[in-house]
C-alpha cells in the first residue's frame, strides 16, 4: 500500500525550477532514498512533505489524504535535520520527549518510551547530558531517537550522516538500516552519495535539475540506468563514444571512433546510423596479459597509464589505441600478489559481447 | 634542546600575557580600586566643618580621627531603607517594563532581512546622539500638559525610556543568532506557535534578558538626575540621596557611606542571582 503519493509537484524559486513536475510513490515500510546532486532539490521536497514550504502546483497525499491544509505540526511527519537542531537547552532525555509531550502522551507513557528510544540508539547512558556534551555521531542518533520515539508515519531525513567521518558513517548505516526494520517506520532518506544511496535503500529515486531520472532498486539502478546521467551518478562507469553500424536480431554492432567494431546488446528504438556512447562498468571491462587468446568477443589493445590501489581492488587505467582511457577492476584475490599489471604494460582489454548499454543521443 | 625551546616558548608567552594584561591592570589600580579605597576610608571619618572632611590630625591625639558614627546613623533612621527599597523597586519595575517593551522590538529586528537589521539598530542606538538632559527635558514639555510632571510616573517613564536600547541590544545579539533550524525542529515533532515561542526561543534568550537587565538595573539604581527633574518631593532615590550628601549637604563621609551600601547591596543581589542561576550556564 502506497503511504506518500507525490503528485506532478512543481516548485519555482523565482527563474529557477527547483522542482520540475516531480511525481513519486513511497511504499509504507519503505527505506526510499532521494538521491542525486547538490542543488537538484532534494531538500525543496523534503521541506514540501514536512510542510515548510508549499508547492507551486501539484498535490502531496499522506494515506490518501491531500497534505495541503495541513501545517507541519498537525503532519505525522518528524524531520531528522542534516543540523539535527537538538534543542541546546534540553538534555537529551527532554529532546527526546519533546514530541511525546507536544503530543500530551501521559507522563510515565513518555518516561517508558524515552527509555526504550534512547535504548534503541544505545545512549540510554547519556539521558542527563545536554547536546553540547555529545559527539557529533551521538547528537545524530539523539536527533533519530526524537524523530522516531512518537512513531511517525514517515521520517524524513536530510543527509544525516553528511557531517560524519567516514568510519562512523559506515556504521551508522549499518544502525539505520536495523532501526528501521525494527521500527517498521517508512523513511524517506536524502543523500548525494550514491554508494549510502546504494547500500541503504529499498528503492532509489535519482534526481536532476528539479526532474526525477529514474525510480527503481539499487541493483536495477546500478544494471540498468535509464539514461546517461544515471548511469554516470551511479557507481563509476566508461563512455565509449560510438555509432551504430548494424542493427541485429539480440545485438547491435557499433563502430568505436578511431576503434573498430563493438558488440552490444540490443536497445530498443535504435538504428543503423545512430550516434551516442556505450557505457561500461569497470567491473566488466577485463584486461589480461597480450600472450593469453582472449575468448571474448570485444577485444583490444591497451597500454596501462595508470593505477589505483584500494586494498580489495585495483582500479587499472588503460589508454586504448584510439587514445581513449578505460578503467578496468580487478580483484586483488590471490594471495600475495598486491597487482597483477604495471604501467607502461601491454595488455588486452576485453569485454563480454552482451556487457554495457548503448546510449544514444 | 627540545625542551629548553618549549620551556623559552612558554616563558615567552607568559611574559606577553603579563605585558598585555598590564596597562589595563594599572588603569583599574589607579582609577578603581585607589578611589574605591578612598571612598571606604571616607565614610570612617567625620564631616568637616564646612563640608568636605574633618582632618585626620587628631589621630595623634586621643581621638583616632575615625568613627562608626555614619554607619550607626544609617541603621539607626529607617527613612534610609525605605529609600533604598523605593530605589530597588524603582530599577526592578524599569528592568520588567524594559524586557517587556524590548523583546518585541528586539525580535522584530532579528527577523528582519539582513540587510535592514543594521538601520534598525541604528534607529535604536539614535537617541544616544542628542544629549541625555535635552532627551530628558523633552519629557518634561510631553508630560506638563497631561499634568503627570513630578510623578513616581514621570520618573518611571523617564527611566524607561533612557534605558530601553540597553535591554533591546543584548536582546537583540542574542535572537539574532538562535538557529531558525531549532523552530523548525519543534514545530515539524507537533508545537504551536505558543509552545515555540515558550519553550524555545524564551528560555534561549534567557542570557540575552539576563545582560539587559543588568545593563537597565544597575545604572537605575545610581540615577539622580531622571527623578530630579521629573519627580516629585517623595520620589527620591538612593541616587539623589547621594548625590545630595556630596553637593548640597557637603557631608561627604554620609555619602560614601551611602554609595558603599548600593555597591553592597548590588553586589549581594548580584551573588544571589548567580546563585539562583547557578547550573544554568549550559543553555547559553
Ligand atoms: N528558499 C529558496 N529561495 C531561493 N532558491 C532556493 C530556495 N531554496 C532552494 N533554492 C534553490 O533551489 C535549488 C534546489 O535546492 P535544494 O536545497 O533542494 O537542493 P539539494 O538537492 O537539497 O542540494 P544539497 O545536496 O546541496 O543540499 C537550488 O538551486 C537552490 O539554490
Ligand atoms: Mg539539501
Amino acid at each position: 500500500m502506497s503511504i506518500l503519493e507525490i503528485r506532478n509537484v512543481t516548485r519555482r524559486f523565482g527563474d529557477l525550477l527547483a522542482l520540475d513536475d516531480v511525481t513519486l510513490t513511497i511504499e509504507a515500510g519503505e527505506f526510499f532514498t532521494l538521491l542525486g546532486p547538490s542543488g537538484c532539490g532534494k531538500t525543496t521536497l523534503l521541506r514540501l512533505i514536512a510542510g515548510f514550504d508549499e508547492p507551486d502546483a501539484g498535490r502531496i497525499f499522506l494515506d490518501g489524504v491531500d497534505l495541503a491544509a495541513t501545517p507541519p505540526e498537525k503532519r505525522p511527519v518528524h524531520t531528522v535535520f542534516q543540523s539535527y537542531a537538538l534543542f541546546p537547552h534540553m538534555t537529551v532525555r527532554d529532546n527526546v520527549a519533546f514530541p511525546l509531550n507536544m503530543a500530551k502522551r501521559p507522563l510515565d507513557e513518555i518516561h517508558e518510551r524515552v527509555k526504550q528510544a534512547l535504548e534503541q540508539v544505545h545512549l540510554s547512558d547519556k539521558s542527563g547530558h545536554y547536546p553540547h556534551e555529545l559527539s557529533g555521531g551521538q547528537k545524530q542518533r539523539v536527533a533519530l531517537a526524537r524523530g522516531l520515539v512518537n512513531k511517525p508515519r514517515l521520517l524524513l531525513l536530510d543527509e544525516p550522516l553528511g557531517a560524519l567521518d567516514a568510519k562512523l558513517r559506515e556504521q551508522m548505516e549499518g544502525d539505520l538500516i536495523a532501526l528501521q526494520r525494527d521500527v517498521g517506520v517508512t523513511f524517506v532518506f536524502v543523500t548525494h552519495s550514491q554508494q549510502e544511496a546504494l547500500a541503504l535503500s529499498h528503492r532509489i529515486a535519482v534526481m536532476n535539475e528539479g526532474k526525477v531520472e529514474q525510480v527503481d532498486e539499487p541493483d536495477k539502478l546500478y544494471s540498468f540506468p535509464r539514461n546517461r546521467f544515471v548511469a554516470d551518478f551511479i557507481g563509476n562507469i566508461n563512455m565509449l563514444a560510438a555509432r551504430v553500424a548494424e542493427t541485429h536480431h539480440g545485438h547491435l554492432v557499433l563502430q568505436a571512433t578511431d576503434l573498430g567494431a563493438v558488440a552490444a546488446p540490443l536497445v530498443k528504438g535504435v538504428k543503423a546510423g545512430d550516434t551516442g556512447v556505450l557505457a561500461l562498468r569497470p567491473e566488466q571491462v577485463h584486461i589480461s596479459s597480450h600472450a593469453q587468446t582472449p575468448e571474448l568477443k570485444n577485444h583490444f589493445h591497451g597500454i596501462v597509464r595508470g593505477l589505483l590501489y584500494l586494498g580489495d581492488v585495483t582500479v587499472y587505467k588503460v589508454e586504448l589505441d584510439n587514445g581513449m582511457e578505460m578503467e578496468a577492476l580487478l580483484a586483488n584475490s590471490a594471495p600475495g600478489r598486491a597487482k597483477f599489471f604495471e604501467v607502461d604494460d601491454d595488455v588486452t582489454v576485453a569485454w563480454r559481447h552482451d556487457a554495457g548499454l548503448f546510449f544514444h543521443d | 634542546m627540545k625542551f629548553v625551546h618549549y620551556a623559552l616558548e612558554a616563558l615567552a608567552g607568559r611574559l606577553v600575557k603579563w605585558l598585555v594584561s598590564l596597562p589595563p591592570t594599572l588603569f583599574l589600580l589607579v582609577f578603581f580600586v585607589a578611589p574605591s579605597l578612598i571612598v571606604v576610608l571616607a565614610s570612617f571619618r567625620y564631616p568637616g566643618e564646612f563640608g568636605g572632611l574633618a582632618s585626620l590630625l587628631p589621630l595623634f591625639g586621643a581621638d583616632s580621627g575615625l568613627t562608626l558614627e555614619t554607619y550607626r546613623f544609617f541603621f539607626s533612621d529607617f527613612v534610609y531603607f525605605e529609600i533604598f527599597l523605593k530605589s530597588f523597586g524603582v530599577a526592578a519595575l524599569t528592568t520588567l517594563i524594559c524586557i517587556v517593551m524590548a523583546y518585541p522590538l528586539a525580535w522584530l529586528i532579528a527577523r528582519s532581512p539582513k540587510k535592514r537589521r543594521d538601520l534598525l539598530v541604528l534607529l535604536v542606538i539614535l537617541p544616544f546622539a542628542s544629549n541625555f538632559l535635552i532627551r530628558v527635558y523633552a519629557w518634561i514639555i510631553i508630560l506638563g500638559p497631561f499634568n503627570l510632571l513630578y510623578t513616581s510616573f514621570a520618573v518611571i517613564v523617564g527611566m524607561v525610556y533612557v534605558h530601553l536600547p540597553f535591554m533591546v541590544l543584548p536582546l537583540y545579539t542574542n535572537l539574532e543568532k538562535h538557529d531558525p533550524a531549532l523552530l523548525e525542529a519543534a514545530q515539524d515533532l507537533g508545537a504551536n506557535a505558543w509552545t515555540r515561542f515558550w519553550k524555545i526561543t524564551f528560555p534561549l534568550s534567557l542570557p540575552g534578558i539576563f545582560s539587559g537587565s543588568v545593563l537597565v538595573f544597575i545604572p537605575v539604581l545610581g540615577m539622580f538626575a531622571i527623578p530630579e527633574l521629573l519627580g516629585g518631593t517623595g520620589d527620591i532615590l538612593i541616587g539623589n540621596l547621594i548625590k545630595e550628601q556630596f553637593l548640597d549637604n557637603r557631608d561627604w563621609p554620609l555619602g560614601a557611606m551611602l554609595s558603599i551600601m548600593l555597591t553592597v547591596a548590588v553586589l549581594a543581589l548580584a551573588g544571589l542571582s548567580a546563585w539562583a542561576g547557578r547550573g544554568k550556564g549550559r543553555m547559553a
